[in-house]
């Protein structure tokens, strides 16, 4: 039989992205290992998370990951389902229940789609996007999937922090936008650094002849912008509060389009 | 001929973007970017003010256009709109809740 949290000894870690504290309950000390190992640099010893998950460990089942995930709100109680977990939020008691198999992608999958559901009503959000702080300001590379987010992140220079080559998670702050490091990893397969800076600009990624930087109409780059963020809820009032996020972020932080070769000096136009 | 109201749809969020109306429907998530006629009729389209009298005092002063031709296309775009689920249309006047999910 399985043990959930709640029913042995219950073992925690705390994982720190963005700020905000997550507790995870295990009574797998194994478990609890591969997360420590997994969330390294954003283990942290915060006493007051804000969301506390109880895991409950299943045994594996052949379940898909790359299934649809579900994410619907029915009475301020949050469900969220894809092919390896179900999991369970109730944000005013910040608690919540994950079962799912002993691997670290599941529970990675549910810290991302509770990181987008709290950034969404505070005007933040994580985006595709890799970010580094370059002189203490944080620059952000947003595109798809062969975009060129893995080789601009490659060739960053030394002196340049990397965020992340992958997810970019974003925060507001009154009129003001910081990105944080994330262990969200692309083909990189590095973690980023857990420091922030104030975002400086939001590039758009195009592979090119030459290295240049254009600028973007608003409405090109707030659509830009919400081609790029991550959303998951099946939930009207958050999608338009996402829209109106994108559409203030594109408002106050400048939105270029990067077109690049791939070789270092392309870093010479940032910062 | 009978008269039509417009009326935005609640269930859409807009914003204006450097003179231009973006919107995003409620159903899908789609985006819509509306020419400079659609974000008048948008901006417009309170569910009381017949269609009619927006063309004449907002799209015909604007363009310098025919009010029937106006008219017309304003008919076909309403309906366009409406398709999408960005507007309501109907030959009553429209009751609308307070809020419309619009910011500037």
């Amino acid at each position: 039989m399985h043990a959930s949290a709640s029913q042995a000894e219950c073992l925690s870690l705390v994982i720190e992205i963005g700020g905000m504290p997550v507790r995870v309950n295990t009574a797998d000390p194994e478990f609890l290992a591969m997360l420590g190992e997994r969330y390294a640099g954003f283990v942290s010893a915060s006493a007051n998370p804000e969301i506390e998950f109880d895991v409950e460990l299943v045994p594996p089942n052949f379940a898909d990951p790359d299934a649809d995930v579900s994410v619907r709100q029915q009475g301020g109680h949050w469900s969220l389902e894809r092919g390896d977990f179900y999991a369970e939020w109730e944000p005013a008691r910040r608690r919540g229940s994950i079962r799912q198999t002993a691997n670290p992608y599941s529970i990675d999958a549910v810290l991302r789609i509770v990181h987008t559901l709290v950034l969404a009503r505070q005007g933040g959000f994580l985006l595709h996007a890799a970010s580094a702080i370059r002189n203490r300001k944080a620059f952000l590379f947003a595109g798809v999937s062969g975009a060129g987010k893995t080789t601009i992140s490659r060739l960053a220079p030394e002196g340049a922090t990397l965020l992340t080559d992958e997810i970019s998670y974003v925060r507001r702050a009154d009129d003001s936008y910081t990105a944080f490091g994330t262990p969200f990893t692309g083909e990189l397969a590095k973690v980023g650094e857990n420091v922030s800076a104030p975002v400086e600009t939001l590039y758009l990624l195009a592979k090119g002849d030459e290295n240049r930087i254009d600028p973007v109409a608003p409405v090109e780059a707030t659509r830009a912008l919400l081609e790029n963020v991550l959303f998951f809820a099946e939930d009207e009032a958050l999608a338009q509060a996402a829209f109106q996020s994108a559409c203030e972020f594109a408002k106050r932080i400048p939105v270029r389009r990067l077109t690049f070769v791939p070789n270092a000096r392309v870093w010479e136009l940032i910062g | 001929m009978s008269m039509l109201y417009v009326a935005r749809n609640p269930r859409v969020a807009a914003r204006g973007l450097d003179g231009e109306m973006m919107i995003m429907s409620g159903r899908d998530s789609t985006l819509f970017t509306l020419n400079k006629t659609a974000t008048i009729l948008w901006q417009n389209a309170d569910g009381t003010t017949p269609l009619s009298e927006i063309v004449e005092r907002r799209i015909c002063s604007e363009f310098e256009v025919e009010p029937a031709e106006a008219l017309q296309d304003a008919e076909t775009l309403a309906r366009e709109l409406a398709s999408h689920e960005i507007l309501q249309i109907s030959e009553h006047p429209i009751p609308r809740p307070a809020s419309a999910g619009e910011s500037h």
